[in-house]
């Protein structure tokens, strides 16, 4: 006989995400990142290496942030999460670290994205005008295998910028143009 | 100019656009095929039984324990197989295998209500193995002659006479890792089946129409009873070319046999223990040079490491060869290639395919030979660059070589290269313990699939009524911006703004009979067919144009969604007026674009031929520092111009240079895979199964100063709008990475030493190199001198030297018979 490794029973779990109180039943061992994506639905937090090395997973816990893979649904009780999807700025629309990183070609496959906005939101609240080399320090614990890094350290350095209300573009190539049009503007 | 890469006035194409999916990474928004998990009802879950076995027979297969767990609907085995019970296109990948063929092959399945039921299954199936010698190093296979697949040879010239001739013969030996893709995106698919028995499998891979072909002939059916998409991958690298096929198999299987959606998503343990990687090799090499250090012979035998099965194995080899001369003329030239039979996961295709392991064994030989002929190694490298008029040792004229030369020049003058060695001379003068060095290495890269009948394309675009336009093709996304090139290039061809462009995803009930995103020819393969369909519908809508404009057709320019007649004083039309107009004339407002890359030839019966539409030049400069206490190292700086043609999309394009300098020097320098080669039970696991244990590259090894341009004036005739692909070859700049870490290994010896670097250089890897320049000062490394040399192994005759199964048109193929 396999031992019984569901920990004995299920436990009811209320999470606030978002800034929205989330409830379901779940194992005492269920991780906060499979409680995101399978049971609240909220897929934007990815799943890279499984075990805290890559931070594709990480996520805010009262503002810091958190590998959700390596942290359990129920300790995250009574804190606040936020994940990608609370990122977008006041008015909805995209807030800086999400504008910087569309315009400064700050991703290419995507997988890790979230990871690094949840992390760099947190480091430009707490380090509003990093240099370089300390914004290069704060994302050094998450992993890309696209870019190579060069535009996220320059999407870092803008999001900065966007947030100081600087209107310069991206450091390095010139910043690119939104694909998507103005909202009312017919086609043709 | 070609009509195929000539830009009209203001084109989209070259213009700096973010990726077409960035809002929607940026907000979570953007689905991966696992993210759809969430939204699917009644989905089972599937997991695998792994043998812990390099090499066994399977003696007993017990499910029934198995089915006994709560929550364990079904457990998937051979005899659930209703067509061919084979993961791959060459019949020698079982999916449910009865030899276990490598440490943590699948034997069966269980699927479960959830993941954790169907991980308890597992566990929970009885399997009884009979143990069987197994075969894990590239060199155990050698002594056991444990070979697979063709055994080609690549001849020009006549090699001992080369060699004869030469001033200088050295010969030596040499073996490499291979690498993980670990894209960050494990392998997923999710299975379903409608009310007609069509097969729906959504899935991560970088060629639908294969994973379509395999889940078809699993189950028995045809090619039009089953439908794959690709939403997008996160990460492919070459990694979910051929090895996302048997994972779909499984789920569609599964999903047939019960009803209900069925998802198989590895994780990360699974797929790398799981999965194929890029190819290690194995090369015995004699190389000629004359007296001013030019290349006169090259006498070579490479072994891949192929694991298992074939895979993409001969493919892979096939470009070693085609790329061991990089931008070196070499008159007399015998390359021999072989697959080893291994018992590893079965390694597969990797950016640069082959392409940079062929590389990296005669870059590793100019390294090691400049000390003994007592030339700087740039020096050397420069001077056996192609000039114009010479050809590949396969028979392609070598275009454009000039471009290598100005892409030197560039990195020289713009690196400050000259300079800065002086520099590095008197740093390692006034350093005992710490030494520089600066390398700079070239890039020749050729440019399409080896095999002819793959470099074709499809596409199919609709403009609606209202003038908007969908667009959908052939080729998947990954990350490398594939999807806003075709934007662009839609947007161009038609000549409206690019937000009135939208792109559909990938399936193979739209565009069928793709080649897979590979080989770095999706943009043109695919742009070339989006262009194709594109133009279709311009020249009918320059019909009803000119109608009411009152110009011939040909005189009708559409540009920023105007049209107006070539004088620009006439009338103009709005693009959604003149669409609107010709769908009440009854104008087909679709259209079907196919492209094939003219020109082409290969031969792999004599392994000759113009394989390629041309070929990708870049050169890089790195400089880094050693410790000569560690070997731990730092990349000061590095300089890269790079050959993209005339670029499509510049954020793209350097976005995927920096990516694949990083990836390559992560090859190169960090990514240590180690299987146990003990005799313990454990032979043949791979060790480094974790991000913990395989080093990827992360800031803290990238270069302190990092500058990339793009060569100028680089415009190509033979591809999409003037451009040039760019996916794989920049990975190969990243050599010079490794050979500035020879230089300043050897720079703790006494000039003129020649070292032997292990590949990858890790921080260990270089302490030996430093403690080998120190200790063996006086000698040549590894490396002999004088002729004949040690005369690598050559074929016996008692396998197919060429001509691959791989490159026939299969026989065998489930054809749709007359009575379906």
């Amino acid at each position: 006989m396999l031992p019984d490794t569901t920990g004995g029973g299920r436990v009811e779990v209320t999470v606030h995400v978002n800034g929205v109180p989330h409830s379901a039943t779940v194992e005492p061992r269920r991780l906060l990142s499979d409680f995101l994506r399978h049971d609240l639905g909220l897929t934007g937090t990815h799943v890279g290496c499984e075990h805290g090395v890559c931070g594709a997973c990480t996520v805010l816990v009262d503002g810091e942030p958190m590998r959700s893979c390596l942290m359990f649904a129920v300790s995250a009780q009574h804190h606040q999460v936020t994940t990608v999807e609370g990122l977008a700025g006041a008015d909805g629309g995209l807030g800086p670290e999400q504008r910087a990183f569309v315009e400064c070609h700050g991703l290419q496959c995507g997988f890790c994205t979230p990871g690094f906005l949840t992390t760099v939101t947190a480091f430009l609240r707490d380090n509003p005008q990093p240099s370089a080399e300390e914004a290069r320090e704060a994302i050094s614990g998450n992993l890309c295998r696209c870019t190579g890094y060069q535009n996220i350290v320059r999407s870092v350095l803008r999001a900065a910028e966007i947030r100081a209300g600087r209107a310069a573009d991206c450091a390095g190539p010139p910043a690119g143009q939104p694909t998507a049009p103005p909202a009312g503007e017919a086609v043709g | 100019m070609s009509a195929l890469s000539e830009r009209p006035a203001n084109p989209v194409v070259g213009e700096t656009v973010p990726h077409e999916s960035a809002a929607l990474h940026v907000t979570g928004r953007a689905l991966y095929t696992d993210d759809l998990v969430a939204r699917t009802r009644d989905l089972l879950h599937g997991y695998p039984v792994q043998a812990p076995h390099a090499h066994a027979r399977v003696t007993r297969l017990d499910t029934a324990p198995a089915l006994a767990v709560p929550g364990v609907v079904r457990v998937l085995t051979a005899e659930d197989v209703p067509g061919v019970n084979d993961a791959g296109i060459k019949h020698d990948e079982p999916l449910f295998p009865s030899e276990v063929m490598y440490f943590g092959h699948a034997v069966c399945w269980v699927l479960g209500e959830t993941l954790e039921a169907a991980r308890l299954g597992a566990l929970a199936v009885e399997v009884d193995y009979e143990p069987l010698p197994s075969v894990v190093t590239v060199r155990e296979a050698i002594e056991a002659g444990s070979f697979q697949g063709a055994q080609p040879t690549m001849e020009r010239g006549d090699v001992e006479a080369g060699l004869a001739r030469a001033e200088h013969v050295f010969s030596g030996e040499f073996e490499f890792a291979g690498q993980e893709h670990f894209y960050l995106e494990t392998h997923a698919s999710i299975a379903q089946v409608d009310e007609n028995g069509q097969v729906f499998v959504q899935s991560s891979t970088q060629h639908p129409t294969e994973t379509q072909d395999i889940v078809a002939h699993v189950l028995g059916l045809h090619a039009h009873e089953v439908t794959v998409q690709c939403l997008r991958m996160g990460g492919g690298f070459g990694g979910k070319e051929m090895q996302p096929h048997g994972y779909a198999a499984v789920a569609a299987l599964g999903a047939t046999l019960t009803g209900r959606p069925v998802r198989v998503r590895l994780n990360r343990t699974q797929d790398i223990t799981m999965t194929g990687k890029r190819h290690g090799f194995h090369a015995t090499w004699r190389v000629g040079f004359d007296a001013e250090g030019r290349l006169q012979a090259l006498d070579a035998t490479l072994t891949s490491d192929g694991g298992w099965s074939l895979d993409l194995s001969e493919p892979v080899l096939a470009r070693a060869l085609c790329h061991i001369d990089n931008a070196y003329w070499i008159p007399d030239v015998r390359v021999n290639g072989r697959i080893s039979k291994t018992n590893k996961t079965s390694q597969t295709a990797f950016r640069g395919f082959g392409g940079p392991q062929g590389m990296l064994v005669l870059e590793d030989i100019l390294g090691r030979c400049a000390p003994l002929l007592g030339i700087d190694p740039a020096d050397l490298r420069r001077r056996n660059f192609y000039t114009e008029g010479q050809a590949t040792p396969y028979g392609q004229p070598v275009r454009h070589p000039d471009r290598a030369v100005a892409a030197w020049d560039q990195v020289v003058q713009t690196g400050d290269v000259d300079s800065r060695r002086r520099e590095i001379a008197a740093f390692n003068a006034a350093h005992q313990h710490t030494k520089r060095a600066l390398a700079i290495t070239p890039v020749k890269f050729g440019i399409s699939f080896n095999l002819t009948a793959f470099n074709q394309a499809g596409a199919l675009v609709h403009v609606y009524k209202d003038g908007s336009v969908l667009i959908n093709h052939g080729g998947t996304e990954m990350g490398q911006g594939l999807h806003t090139k075709m934007l662009q290039v839609a947007a161009t061809t038609l000549g409206v703004p690019l937000h009135f462009v939208r792109l559909a995803p990938t399936r193979t009930d739209k565009v069928p009979n793709t080649s897979a995103t590979a080989a770095s020819s999706g943009a043109d393969l695919n742009g070339g067919a989006v262009k194709n369909a594109c133009e279709q519908i311009r020249e009918r809508l320059a019909q009803v144009a000119g109608g009411r404009l009152g110009v011939p057709p040909a005189d009708v320019r559409f540009e920023g969604g105007r049209v107006r007649g070539l004088a620009h004083d006439t009338d103009e039309i709005r693009w959604a007026d003149l669409v609107t107009q010709a769908y009440f004339q009854r104008v087909q407002l679709w259209a079907a674009g196919f492209y094939r890359t003219e020109g082409l030839h290969w031969d792999s019966t004599v392994f000759r031929g113009e394989p390629f539409k041309y070929f990708a030049y870049g050169v890089a400069a790195a400089e880094v520092e050693v410790d000569g206490f560690t070997g731990a190292y730092r990349t000061r700086r590095v300089d890269i111009v790079h050959d993209v043609g005339d670029s499509l999309s510049p954020l793209v394009d350097l976005g995927q240079i920096e990516g694949g300098f990083v990836q390559g020097a992560g090859w190169l320098t960090l990514e240590d895979l180690r299987w146990d080669e003990s005799d313990r039970p454990t032979r043949g696991r791979l060790a480094t199964q974790a991000a913990s244990t395989y080093k990827l590259p992360s800031f803290s090894e990238m270069p302190e100063e990092f500058n990339v341009a793009l060569l100028e004036k680089a415009h190509e005739e033979g591809a999409v709008y003037g451009s040039k692909a760019v996916g794989e070859p920049p990975l190969m700049l990243a050599f010079s990475v490794r050979e500035a870490l020879r230089q300043a290994a050897a720079a703790f010896g006494p000039p003129g030493t020649s070292v032997d670097l292990a590949s990858p250089a890790t921080p260990e890897a270089v302490f030996w190199a430093v403690e080998q320049a120190r200790a063996r000062a006086a000698e040549h490394g590894h490396v002999a001198e004088g002729f004949p040399g040690m005369v690598p192994p050559q074929p016996n005759g008692d396998v197919p030297r060429y001509h691959p199964r791989s490159e026939r048109p299969p026989a065998e193929q489930h054809a749709l018979s007359a009575e379906v």
